[in-house]
């Protein structure tokens, strides 16, 4: 079992957004969520990655076992792409970037600033650091923004890869990578809005 | 935590990145009191080592905002919380990439600065060891101050605000050092209050600043 979630509730800013969700996420499978904007969805991941406190309720998994992708993709404008990649390669311990980088087609590129790059070309470095942490379970927050069909479609072949060799990967998107992945739709789970009682202050 | 500390550091001498811009405003306050001053070099000699101090300080504060503030926008920070890397370890490196691109350059410098200030030439050792023992403590408050405003726009005023009252000790006893041995005064009790402070703030402070970053990260 790569991730179990029981009953979890989860808080943005001092108000609970979404309640009682429960899932499973095992070895090789992939779970697509669903819901419209501003149902939560980006919450959610943000919880699961341990960037947020829980509400209620639990999540299991390995430690260190979480790889999040976000909007944004933490690039750093003034550094190579090569620099990029060998910077999350060494932070994650796994030094090597080659699979990263053939996967997502970034050889040409290796040298370029990564400020020079256009919105796609650096969504594509954006979602090769997920392959140079080296971590199972991928959890990504609208992963195909930006990206043209093709892109799309490599993307789909990375995420099947990953699952065949015993991944998981947990995505917000509406659009449909490919692949065989199970549907979860955030909206029945929404909260009634009432604030937080663990409210802390001044901190939101 | 090394990868951290070089990339920053690329970072920093890169186009854009602020490398220089503590040591340029120290320059400019430095070569500027004087002129305001006037040609009398007795009262230069007895104010030189609190100038220099002031201008240190104010040099340091003046590139704090962008500790973080620009590994948050991009989205960096995010990921760097989700890393294995321990918070406090990030913080630390953060704290100690801006005192090399800061607070090291101002060291090397304020001998040099200490001859247009005239200096008494048995304080320059002093002033030399005061800044380096001091401007470690300057760089991780000021690294604490930073986390503290990491999610606000335009934080730098609110930052300014919350950093200077915690700097006013470390800038006393710094400058009561320099110009105790510009003077030829004992110099042994600033001298073991600033690096009580400098370990003391190095040790605790970036357990206080990785919890703040957390809590600004929800």
């Amino acid at each position: 079992m790569a991730m179990q979630v029981e009953n979890l509730a989860v808080s943005r800013g001092g108000i609970l957004i979404l309640e009682g969700i429960n899932f499973q996420l095992s070895a090789g499978q992939a779970l697509v969520l669903r819901g419209p904007n501003g149902s939560g969805k980006t919450t959610l991941l943000r919880t699961l990655a341990g960037l947020q406190p829980i509400a209620d309720g639990l999540i299991t998994c390995d430690t260190d076992s979480v790889a999040y992708a976000a909007h944004s993709d933490g690039l750093k404008q003034m550094l190579s792409v090569r620099e990029n990649l060998e910077f999350w390669a060494s932070v994650f311990g796994t030094g090597n970037i080659d699979k990263a980088v053939e996967s997502f087609f970034l050889e040409p590129l290796l040298t370029r600033m990564a400020g020079a790059l256009s919105a796609g070309q650096k969504r594509r470095l954006g979602l090769a650091r997920l392959l140079v942490t080296g971590r199972p379970i991928w959890v990504l927050d609208e992963p195909t923004v930006s990206l043209d069909v093709e892109a799309v479609a490599r993307f789909g072949e990375t995420i099947k890869t990953h699952l065949n060799n015993g991944g998981s990967a947990l995505i917000a998107t509406h659009i449909d990578l490919g692949i065989p992945a199970d549907i979860l739709d955030v909206t029945p789970f929404k909260a009634k809005p009432v604030s937080f009682p663990k409210l802390d202050g001044a901190f939101l | 935590m090394i990868a951290l500390l070089k990339r920053d550091l690329r970072l920093a001498v890169r186009a854009g990145g602020g490398f220089g811009l503590g040591l340029a405003f120290f320059l400019i306050v430095c070569i500027l009191v004087p002129f305001s001053v006037g040609p009398q070099s007795q009262l230069l000699a007895s104010i030189a080592p609190g100038v220099l101090w002031l201008g240190a300080l104010l040099a340091c504060l003046l590139s704090l905002d962008r500790i973080f503030a620009l590994d948050y926008e991009d989205g960096s920070l995010d990921l760097l919380a989700t890393a294995p890397l321990p918070m406090e370890g990030a913080v630390s490196m953060k704290a100690l990439t801006h005192w090399l691109t800061t607070g090291l350059p101002l060291v090397v410098a304020a001998p040099a600065l200490g001859v247009l200030l005239s200096l008494p030439t048995q304080g320059f050792m002093w002033l030399f060891l005061s800044l380096l023992l001091g401007t470690p403590a300057l760089s991780v408050i000021g690294t604490f101050g930073a986390a503290l405003t990491v999610g606000l726009k335009r934080g730098g005023l609110l930052l300014s605000i919350l950093v200077l009252p915690l700097y006013v000790p470390t800038l006393i006893f710094g400058a009561e050092l320099a110009r105790r041995g510009a003077v030829g005064m004992d110099t042994q009790t600033p001298l073991l209050m600033l690096a009580g402070i400098t370990f003391a703030t190095i040790a605790l402070l970036p357990f206080a600043s990785s919890a703040v970053i957390r809590i600004n990260l929800r």
